[in-house]
């Protein structure tokens, strides 16, 4: 079955008890993750920096799925990172579950990681050629003296037999399984320190369609297995329709629109995210052919040097004065439902 | 799509064939010819080297004036030199000492260069700046003038001293190529992955960057070995490396331009024998270049 928008089979039966129970999980609040650009050989000057996140605020809460969806280039991956503190954030805080991850030490947040874990997005790049499914799924356990010996072989051949995959496969190399399997595996070293948090980075857009939809279905079982709670980035707006609860829209490093999913496609505010959702095919001739599609103009412009004013004004249609000038601010229009654009709506 | 979408494959039986990494390595070197042959040659050089008291019923030391610059004959195949000692002998005994010099000087120099390729590679910065500027420095010395000073510093150089000073002149290229892996893995998705784990540097580095980047270390290595024989022999040549009487390839060659004329077996056999070893890891070079290239790899498997 493809994963297709509009179907109302789609629609999520999990309990929503867990949902909007103010309990979140993971608070960002004005997180920028800039690289800086240097020249110089020797005495390194800094000449500008990519504002690859540049500011943005949003929760996780507990359980959920967030789904964070923009172009190429707008940041969702560096986000996933920055989170993770994979990378460094540049200013802003990351909390999880109360915990200020951004000053941790080394050490500190080597430990929190046991509860936070990332799924990359291409299988063929995540998993080091030189070692065997064994050890690169035992690697979480080792690391976190989780489990030894037998015991850890055990547990390997579990976690193998839950993400769908022969328990046999220890010994084998990452080269000899397909795209799918990969992700697998790459979800299974996920889940062996048995986190609470997983960062979906684009899991599935390396995969033939007839993957994503298993490991898409894959992802909602564990969910539902393990209690977990995703961020969930991706640009294919369908399948991020089909498994988030909330999905935030990125643009140019920042969050312009974030919105339950029901609100988010039936009745978009920020006209970048009416803009991308009229992109989406609808697998109904009838409907499909009187679909109007919003096109942009123009090219994404540098992170580098970004805009004055709101960042979309130079592609947007309803663009006026005051949106080269003001940044309009990420307020919430209606309730649980955030916008930052200074005409919102239809 | 019908049912659980976790479907589990059909089970393979656990001794299914498992091809690693190494293995297709290992069979793309079996397949290049020349290598395969320069591994017999070089084996076979080895052996009878190691096992020369074995081989041969002479002392490579002893003095025998009755028997001053024989021709090759079948008691003495490659003649005898300047005081009577076997040839043949001598150019087993003094493979031991070269081979050795060889696989212990680049043994010492791919240790120093991984260390400090790895360091700057893989800590960048500064750490990076300062340790390339040294790299570069110590490449701008001349390595032969260099050998020769400490040759003379040291009134000709023990087998210890040797080793040493070879080695430790001689690391550079293998930490470039050490630092450039570091460079271009420390940024990739499994790297990524394993410090998302929760992976230590220590653990990062000698389990996922470096076992990714011994291929080229290998080769380098191997290449090294030719340099650091011909190295020795330079100057054991010229009177400041192994000293008499134990033999070397180099230090045998010492008389040989005055010898050219009256007895040519006596500088043509042990040139001939530091030919052939460095022909030959040569080509073994070559062959591990060919079997551990990751493009043959992609190539391979299509």
């Amino acid at each position: 079955m493809a994963v297709t928008p509009t179907d109302t089979e789609y629609v999520r039966t999990r309990s929503t008890a867990t949902v909007g129970s103010g309990r979140n999980l993971l608070d960002v609040k004005a997180l920028k993750m800039h690289f800086p650009l240097t020249q110089g050989i020797i005495f390194q000057r800094q000449v500008g920096a990519v504002r690859a996140v540049d500011g943005i605020d949003f929760f996780v809460e507990k359980g959920e799925t967030l789904g964070l969806v923009g172009e190429s280039g707008c940041g969702k991956s560096t986000t996933g990172r920055a989170i993770l503190q994979l990378y460094k954030p540049t200013a802003g805080e990351v909390k999880f579950d109360n915990i200020e991850l951004t000053t941790l030490g080394g050490e500190q947040m080597r430990r929190m990681r046991r509860r936070m874990q990332m799924i990359f997005q291409d299988p063929y790049a995540s998993l080091n050629p030189r070692m065997t499914v064994g050890n690169i799924i035992g690697e979480p356990l080792e690391v976190h003296n989780l489990a030894r010996g037998k015991e850890k072989t055990e547990r390997v051949q579990e976690l193998l037999r839950v993400v769908g995959l022969n328990p046999y496969f220890t010994n084998r190399y990452p080269h000899e399984f397909s795209g799918g399997q990969r992700q697998r595996i790459g979800v299974a070293r996920a889940l062996a320190v048995e986190p609470e948090f997983i960062v979906a980075d684009e899991p599935i857009s390396a995969l033939d369609v007839s993957i994503q939809a298993q490991i898409i279905n894959l992802l909602e079982e564990l969910q539902d297995r393990f209690k977990l709670t995703y961020l969930f980035i991706a640009h294919d707006l369908s399948v991020v329709r089909h498994i988030s609860d909330r999905v935030a829209v990125m643009y140019l490093g920042k969050i312009v629109e974030l919105a339950d999913r029901v609100d988010l496609y039936e009745k978009p505010l920020h006209p970048y995210s009416q803009a991308l959702l009229s992109a989406v095919p609808i697998p109904d001739p009838a409907v499909e052919s009187k679909r109007k599609r919003i096109i942009l103009t123009g090219d994404v412009p540098s992170p580098v040097n970004p805009p004055s004013g709101c960042r979309f004004h130079t592609r947007c249609w309803k663009a006026q004065q005051i949106c080269s000038e003001v940044d309009p601010e990420f307020i919430e229009h209606e309730p649980r439902h955030w916008a930052a654009c200074h005409f919102p709506g239809a | 799509m019908a049912g659980s979408a976790i479907a589990v494959p059909l089970p393979v039986a656990p001794q299914a064939v498992q091809r690693s990494q190494w293995r297709m390595a290992y069979e793309r070197f079996r397949a290049h010819r020349p290598a395969v042959a320069a591994v017999v040659v070089l084996g076979a050089l080895a052996a009878l080297s190691a096992a020369a008291p074995l081989v041969s019923p002479y002392d490579a030391t002893k003095v025998t004036l009755a028997e001053i610059y024989e021709r090759p004959s079948l008691a003495h195949p490659f003649g005898t030199d300047a005081l009577g000692r076997d040839l043949a002998t001598r150019i087993l005994y003094g493979g031991r000492v070269s081979l050795a010099v060889g696989v212990l000087a680049v043994t010492v120099a791919v240790t120093v260069g991984t260390l400090v390729g790895t360091m700057a590679g893989y800590y960048g910065r500064w750490v990076d700046s300062v340790l390339m500027r040294f790299v570069d420095m110590m490449y701008s010395f001349p390595r032969l003038f260099l050998l020769i000073l400490f040759g003379v510093f040291f009134k000709g150089m023990t087998f210890g001293v040797i080793i040493l000073v070879l080695g430790l002149l001689s690391w550079m290229t293998t930490s470039r190529l050490v630092r450039a892996s570091f460079l271009s893995l420390k940024h990739r998705e499994f790297v990524e992955a394993a410090r998302c784990v929760g992976a230590r540097d220590r653990r990062i580095i000698f389990r996922h960057i470096l076992p990714n980047s011994l291929a080229p270390i290998i080769v380098a290595a191997t290449l090294g070995v030719a340099g650091a024989i011909i190295a020795e022999s330079t100057l054991s040549f010229l009177g400041l490396g192994i000293q008499p009487p134990t033999p070397s390839w180099g230090n045998m060659l010492k008389d040989a331009p005055t010898e050219m004329n009256i007895a040519p077996w006596t500088a043509v056999f042990p040139g001939l024998f530091i030919f052939l070893a460095v022909v030959s890891i040569n080509f073994i070079g070559d062959g591990l270049r060919d079997a551990l290239d990751p493009r043959h790899v992609v190539s391979r498997r299509g």
